[in-house]
């Protein structure tokens, strides 16, 4: 019997690996060929493959900045997504009610508009004469001439923004899962609310935290459309740099071999993270 | 870690999954590498004369023509330009909007040409230095000049002899421009040059350069006394050594494609280098937008009509070429595009359409102010990669 239920798994499973098989590891493979080019070759004389290890020294000499600061605005941006992100699923599965769906759909609702079309309406609203720079003028929170379009802190909001929906959602699955009588129980025992949440609720949400926070940090790392639109030559992302080197310069080796260095970082981190983070059952 | 990875001997776990999904892949590697070598690709070179489809023209009356957004009169319109021609020829034209960008458009077709795929376009329509890559490329099909007389007899004459395509073998301007300045008078007092973008105090931070390497960098080039048309490595160094120091002071606040003119409207810029048709039309929007012929001089570029390899209906596209060259047609598509025309005659037929339009410098400039434009030089395979990269680390680092 459970010989049998083993071969239904891998059978299910062949679709989405030949799936992925074309569509991910075929353009992986061809990305790390890529990487190894002669860096001298061009699209009129093509490229001789010669193992030009080189291209990723060359390619972190002259990008670790945008890399490092990638990994800044990522990680600043998923750290505010949780915190915001969290209050407002402890919200939506404890205390909405009969609400809890339409304040769901409403998370989700963003994405009834293009990525494209929302980022460029955070333009309108941080304009350098928009009602919120003109407050924070009047506040005297900003300066004057102070200003947020074009600065690192529009590129982090505009993160923050686009990706909260991938931390609430998660966040919400887990702890709409918890059973509401543990957190009674913790009060029955005399825990106060605050050691209630460190020693119970927190620990239960755990797997909505770490699926959030990768959601949020990975795709962020990479995001070129804020950095594009929001900020300024002074706050480009990695995924900028890999964007001007492949169709601007038609540099492909060096673009490539940046792509596999931001992978390799990203898959690091994220191991690491998930190893500290507890054990895979997390996932 | 380990707690969880074991449950059900014979069920799927996760760990399993991983092993067999790591086989499947090798697997996968293993068959990769057959079909695609890992070692090198050929270069992207090609010999038009190998790369030509049948020309099925005359029996198929299509013509499916890709152009950049806004660069045509309303289409839709009875009376426009593209629904004569199809009333005129009896050919159905599909006329698609999806450039954007030179080096985007060419990263999108370059594995199809670079291949002598077909693209199913019979006419694309790209700036001059990308029109000469192209061509260089082979990926560009020759017009027959016996089909395209209104081309060869009303051409301007500052745009002929391109030294990429002398004899207008492989191009056909549709419409040229002037790369200059635009400032907002509402906000900002009068711009007079380039250098005053790089440098005044009070425009810091509120200034942006076009994402156009060419334009940009013939403006510094020129700041910096160099020739854009004839200019050395080192005066390139110089030129892009200044950028990099502009950008780091915070002078520039970013390079844009083809948004800039609403932050222009909008304050959050106060003055930009600028397209010379862009500013027309943001001018009647917006009076306060002026444009500047900077002291330095212009830039002067245009898009070329160019039918790419393997296009099958090549002659049709030759008899939109010559029906676009007629004086009247092409004065009635530069009464709405307003960019500089490039016919012949048109200036003497804008009369009857729009006699407001006829003394504007900007669609008929007067031979002195063409001939106080520059073009860039045409660089070869190496230093178009060397400039490019540099010129993607000052505005993308």
């Amino acid at each position: 019997m459970t010989r049998k239920r083993g071969k239904t798994g891998y059978l299910l499973v062949i679709p989405g690996a030949l799936y992925l098989l074309a569509f991910f590891a075929l353009p992986f493979y061809s990305l790390i060929a890529t990487s190894l080019y002669d860096p001298s070759g061009s699209d009129f004389r093509g490229y001789e493959m010669t193992y030009a290890f080189g291209n990723f020294v060359d390619a972190i000499t002259d990008y670790w900045q945008p890399l490092l600061r990638s990994l800044a605005y990522g990680g600043v941006a998923t750290v505010l997504c949780l915190v915001l992100g969290y209050v407002l699923a402890y919200a939506i599965a404890f205390k909405a009610g009969r609400w809890k769906i339409l304040m769901l759909v409403l998370v989700i609702a963003p994405f009834f508009t293009s990525f494209l079309v929302r980022t460029l309406s955070w333009k309108l609203l941080l304009a350098d004469d928009g009602f919120i720079v003109n407050t924070l003028q009047f506040l005297q929170i900003l300066g004057d001439d102070g200003r947020l379009l074009a600065t690192p802190v529009a590129v982090i909001a505009g993160l923050t923004y686009n990706f909260l929906p991938f931390m609430v959602l998660p966040l919400f699955a887990s702890l709409d899962r918890v059973d509401y009588r543990l957190i009674e129980a913790s009060g029955d025992l005399y825990a106060n609310p605050i050691t209630t949440f460190f020693k119970v609720t927190w620990p239960l949400s755990l797997p909505g935290v770490v699926s959030g926070t990768l959601l949020t940090f990975i795709p962020a790392v990479g995001d070129y459309i804020n950095a594009e639109l929001l900020g300024n030559t002074n706050t480009r992302m990695i995924g900028n740099v890999i964007q001007s080197l492949f169709t601007d310069a038609n540099d492909y080796p060096a673009a490539a071999a940046l792509s596999v260095i931001l992978m390799t970082m990203i898959l690091a981190l994220v191991l690491v993270y998930v190893r500290r983070a507890g054990t895979e059952e997390l996932l | 870690m380990t707690a969880t990875a074991s449950t059900g001997s014979g069920g799927v776990t996760r760990r399993r999954l991983l092993r067999a999904g790591g086989g499947l892949a090798a697997v996968g590697l293993g068959a990769a590498g057959l079909k695609l070598p890992f070692f090198s690709a050929d270069g992207a070179q090609q010999d038009p004369m190998d790369c030509m489809a049948g020309d099925l023209s005359s029996t198929d009356k299509r013509l499916v023509v890709s152009n950049w957004t806004g660069y045509i009169d309303p289409r839709r319109k009875k009376t426009s330009t593209l629904q004569e021609f199809q009333r005129r020829t009896g050919i159905a034209v599909e006329y698609t909007d999806d450039i954007n960008d030179n080096a985007e458009f060419y990263a999108k077709v370059r594995n199809q040409l670079g291949d002598c795929q077909p693209i199913g376009r019979d006419m694309i329509m790209l700036t001059d230095w990308m029109a000469a890559r192209m061509i260089s490329l082979g990926w560009i099909q020759p017009l027959d000049a016996e089909r395209v007389p209104n081309l060869h007899a009303n051409l301007i004459e500052p745009l002929r002899n391109r030294p990429w395509d002398p004899d207008l073998t492989y191009h056909a301007p549709w419409q040229s421009g002037l790369t200059g300045i635009a400032y907002n008078a509402a906000e900002v007092g009068e711009v007079r040059s380039f250098s005053e973008l790089l440098t005044r105090a009070d425009l810091k931070g509120r200034v942006t350069l076009l994402t156009e390497m060419r334009d940009t960098m013939g403006f510094l080039l020129l700041t910096r006394g160099a020739d854009p048309g004839d200019f050395t490595p080192d005066e390139w160094a110089d030129a892009i050594d200044e950028l990099r120091r502009v950008v780091a002071d915070g002078q520039i606040r970013a390079f844009s494609g083809n948004d800039y003119l609403n932050d222009l409207a909008s304050g959050n810029v106060l003055a930009c280098e600028a397209w010379s048709g862009d500013v027309i039309q943001a001018t009647l929007d917006n009076p306060d937008i002026r444009w500047v012929v900077p002291e330095e001089g212009l830039m002067l570029w245009s898009d070329n009509m160019m039918v790419p390899n393997l296009a099958t209906h090549g002659a049709n596209a030759e008899a939109w070429i010559d029906y676009f060259y007629e004086p009247e047609v092409a004065a009635r598509l530069a009464a709405w595009v307003n960019y500089i025309c490039p016919v012949q005659g048109a200036r003497e037929a804008m009369e009857g359409i729009d006699p407001s339009l006829v003394d504007n410098p900007l669609i008929f400039p007067d031979d002195d102010a063409l001939a106080a434009t520059y073009g860039f030089m045409a660089l070869d395979d190496r230093a178009s990669l060397t400039y490019e990269r540099d010129w993607a680390d000052v505005t993308g680092g």
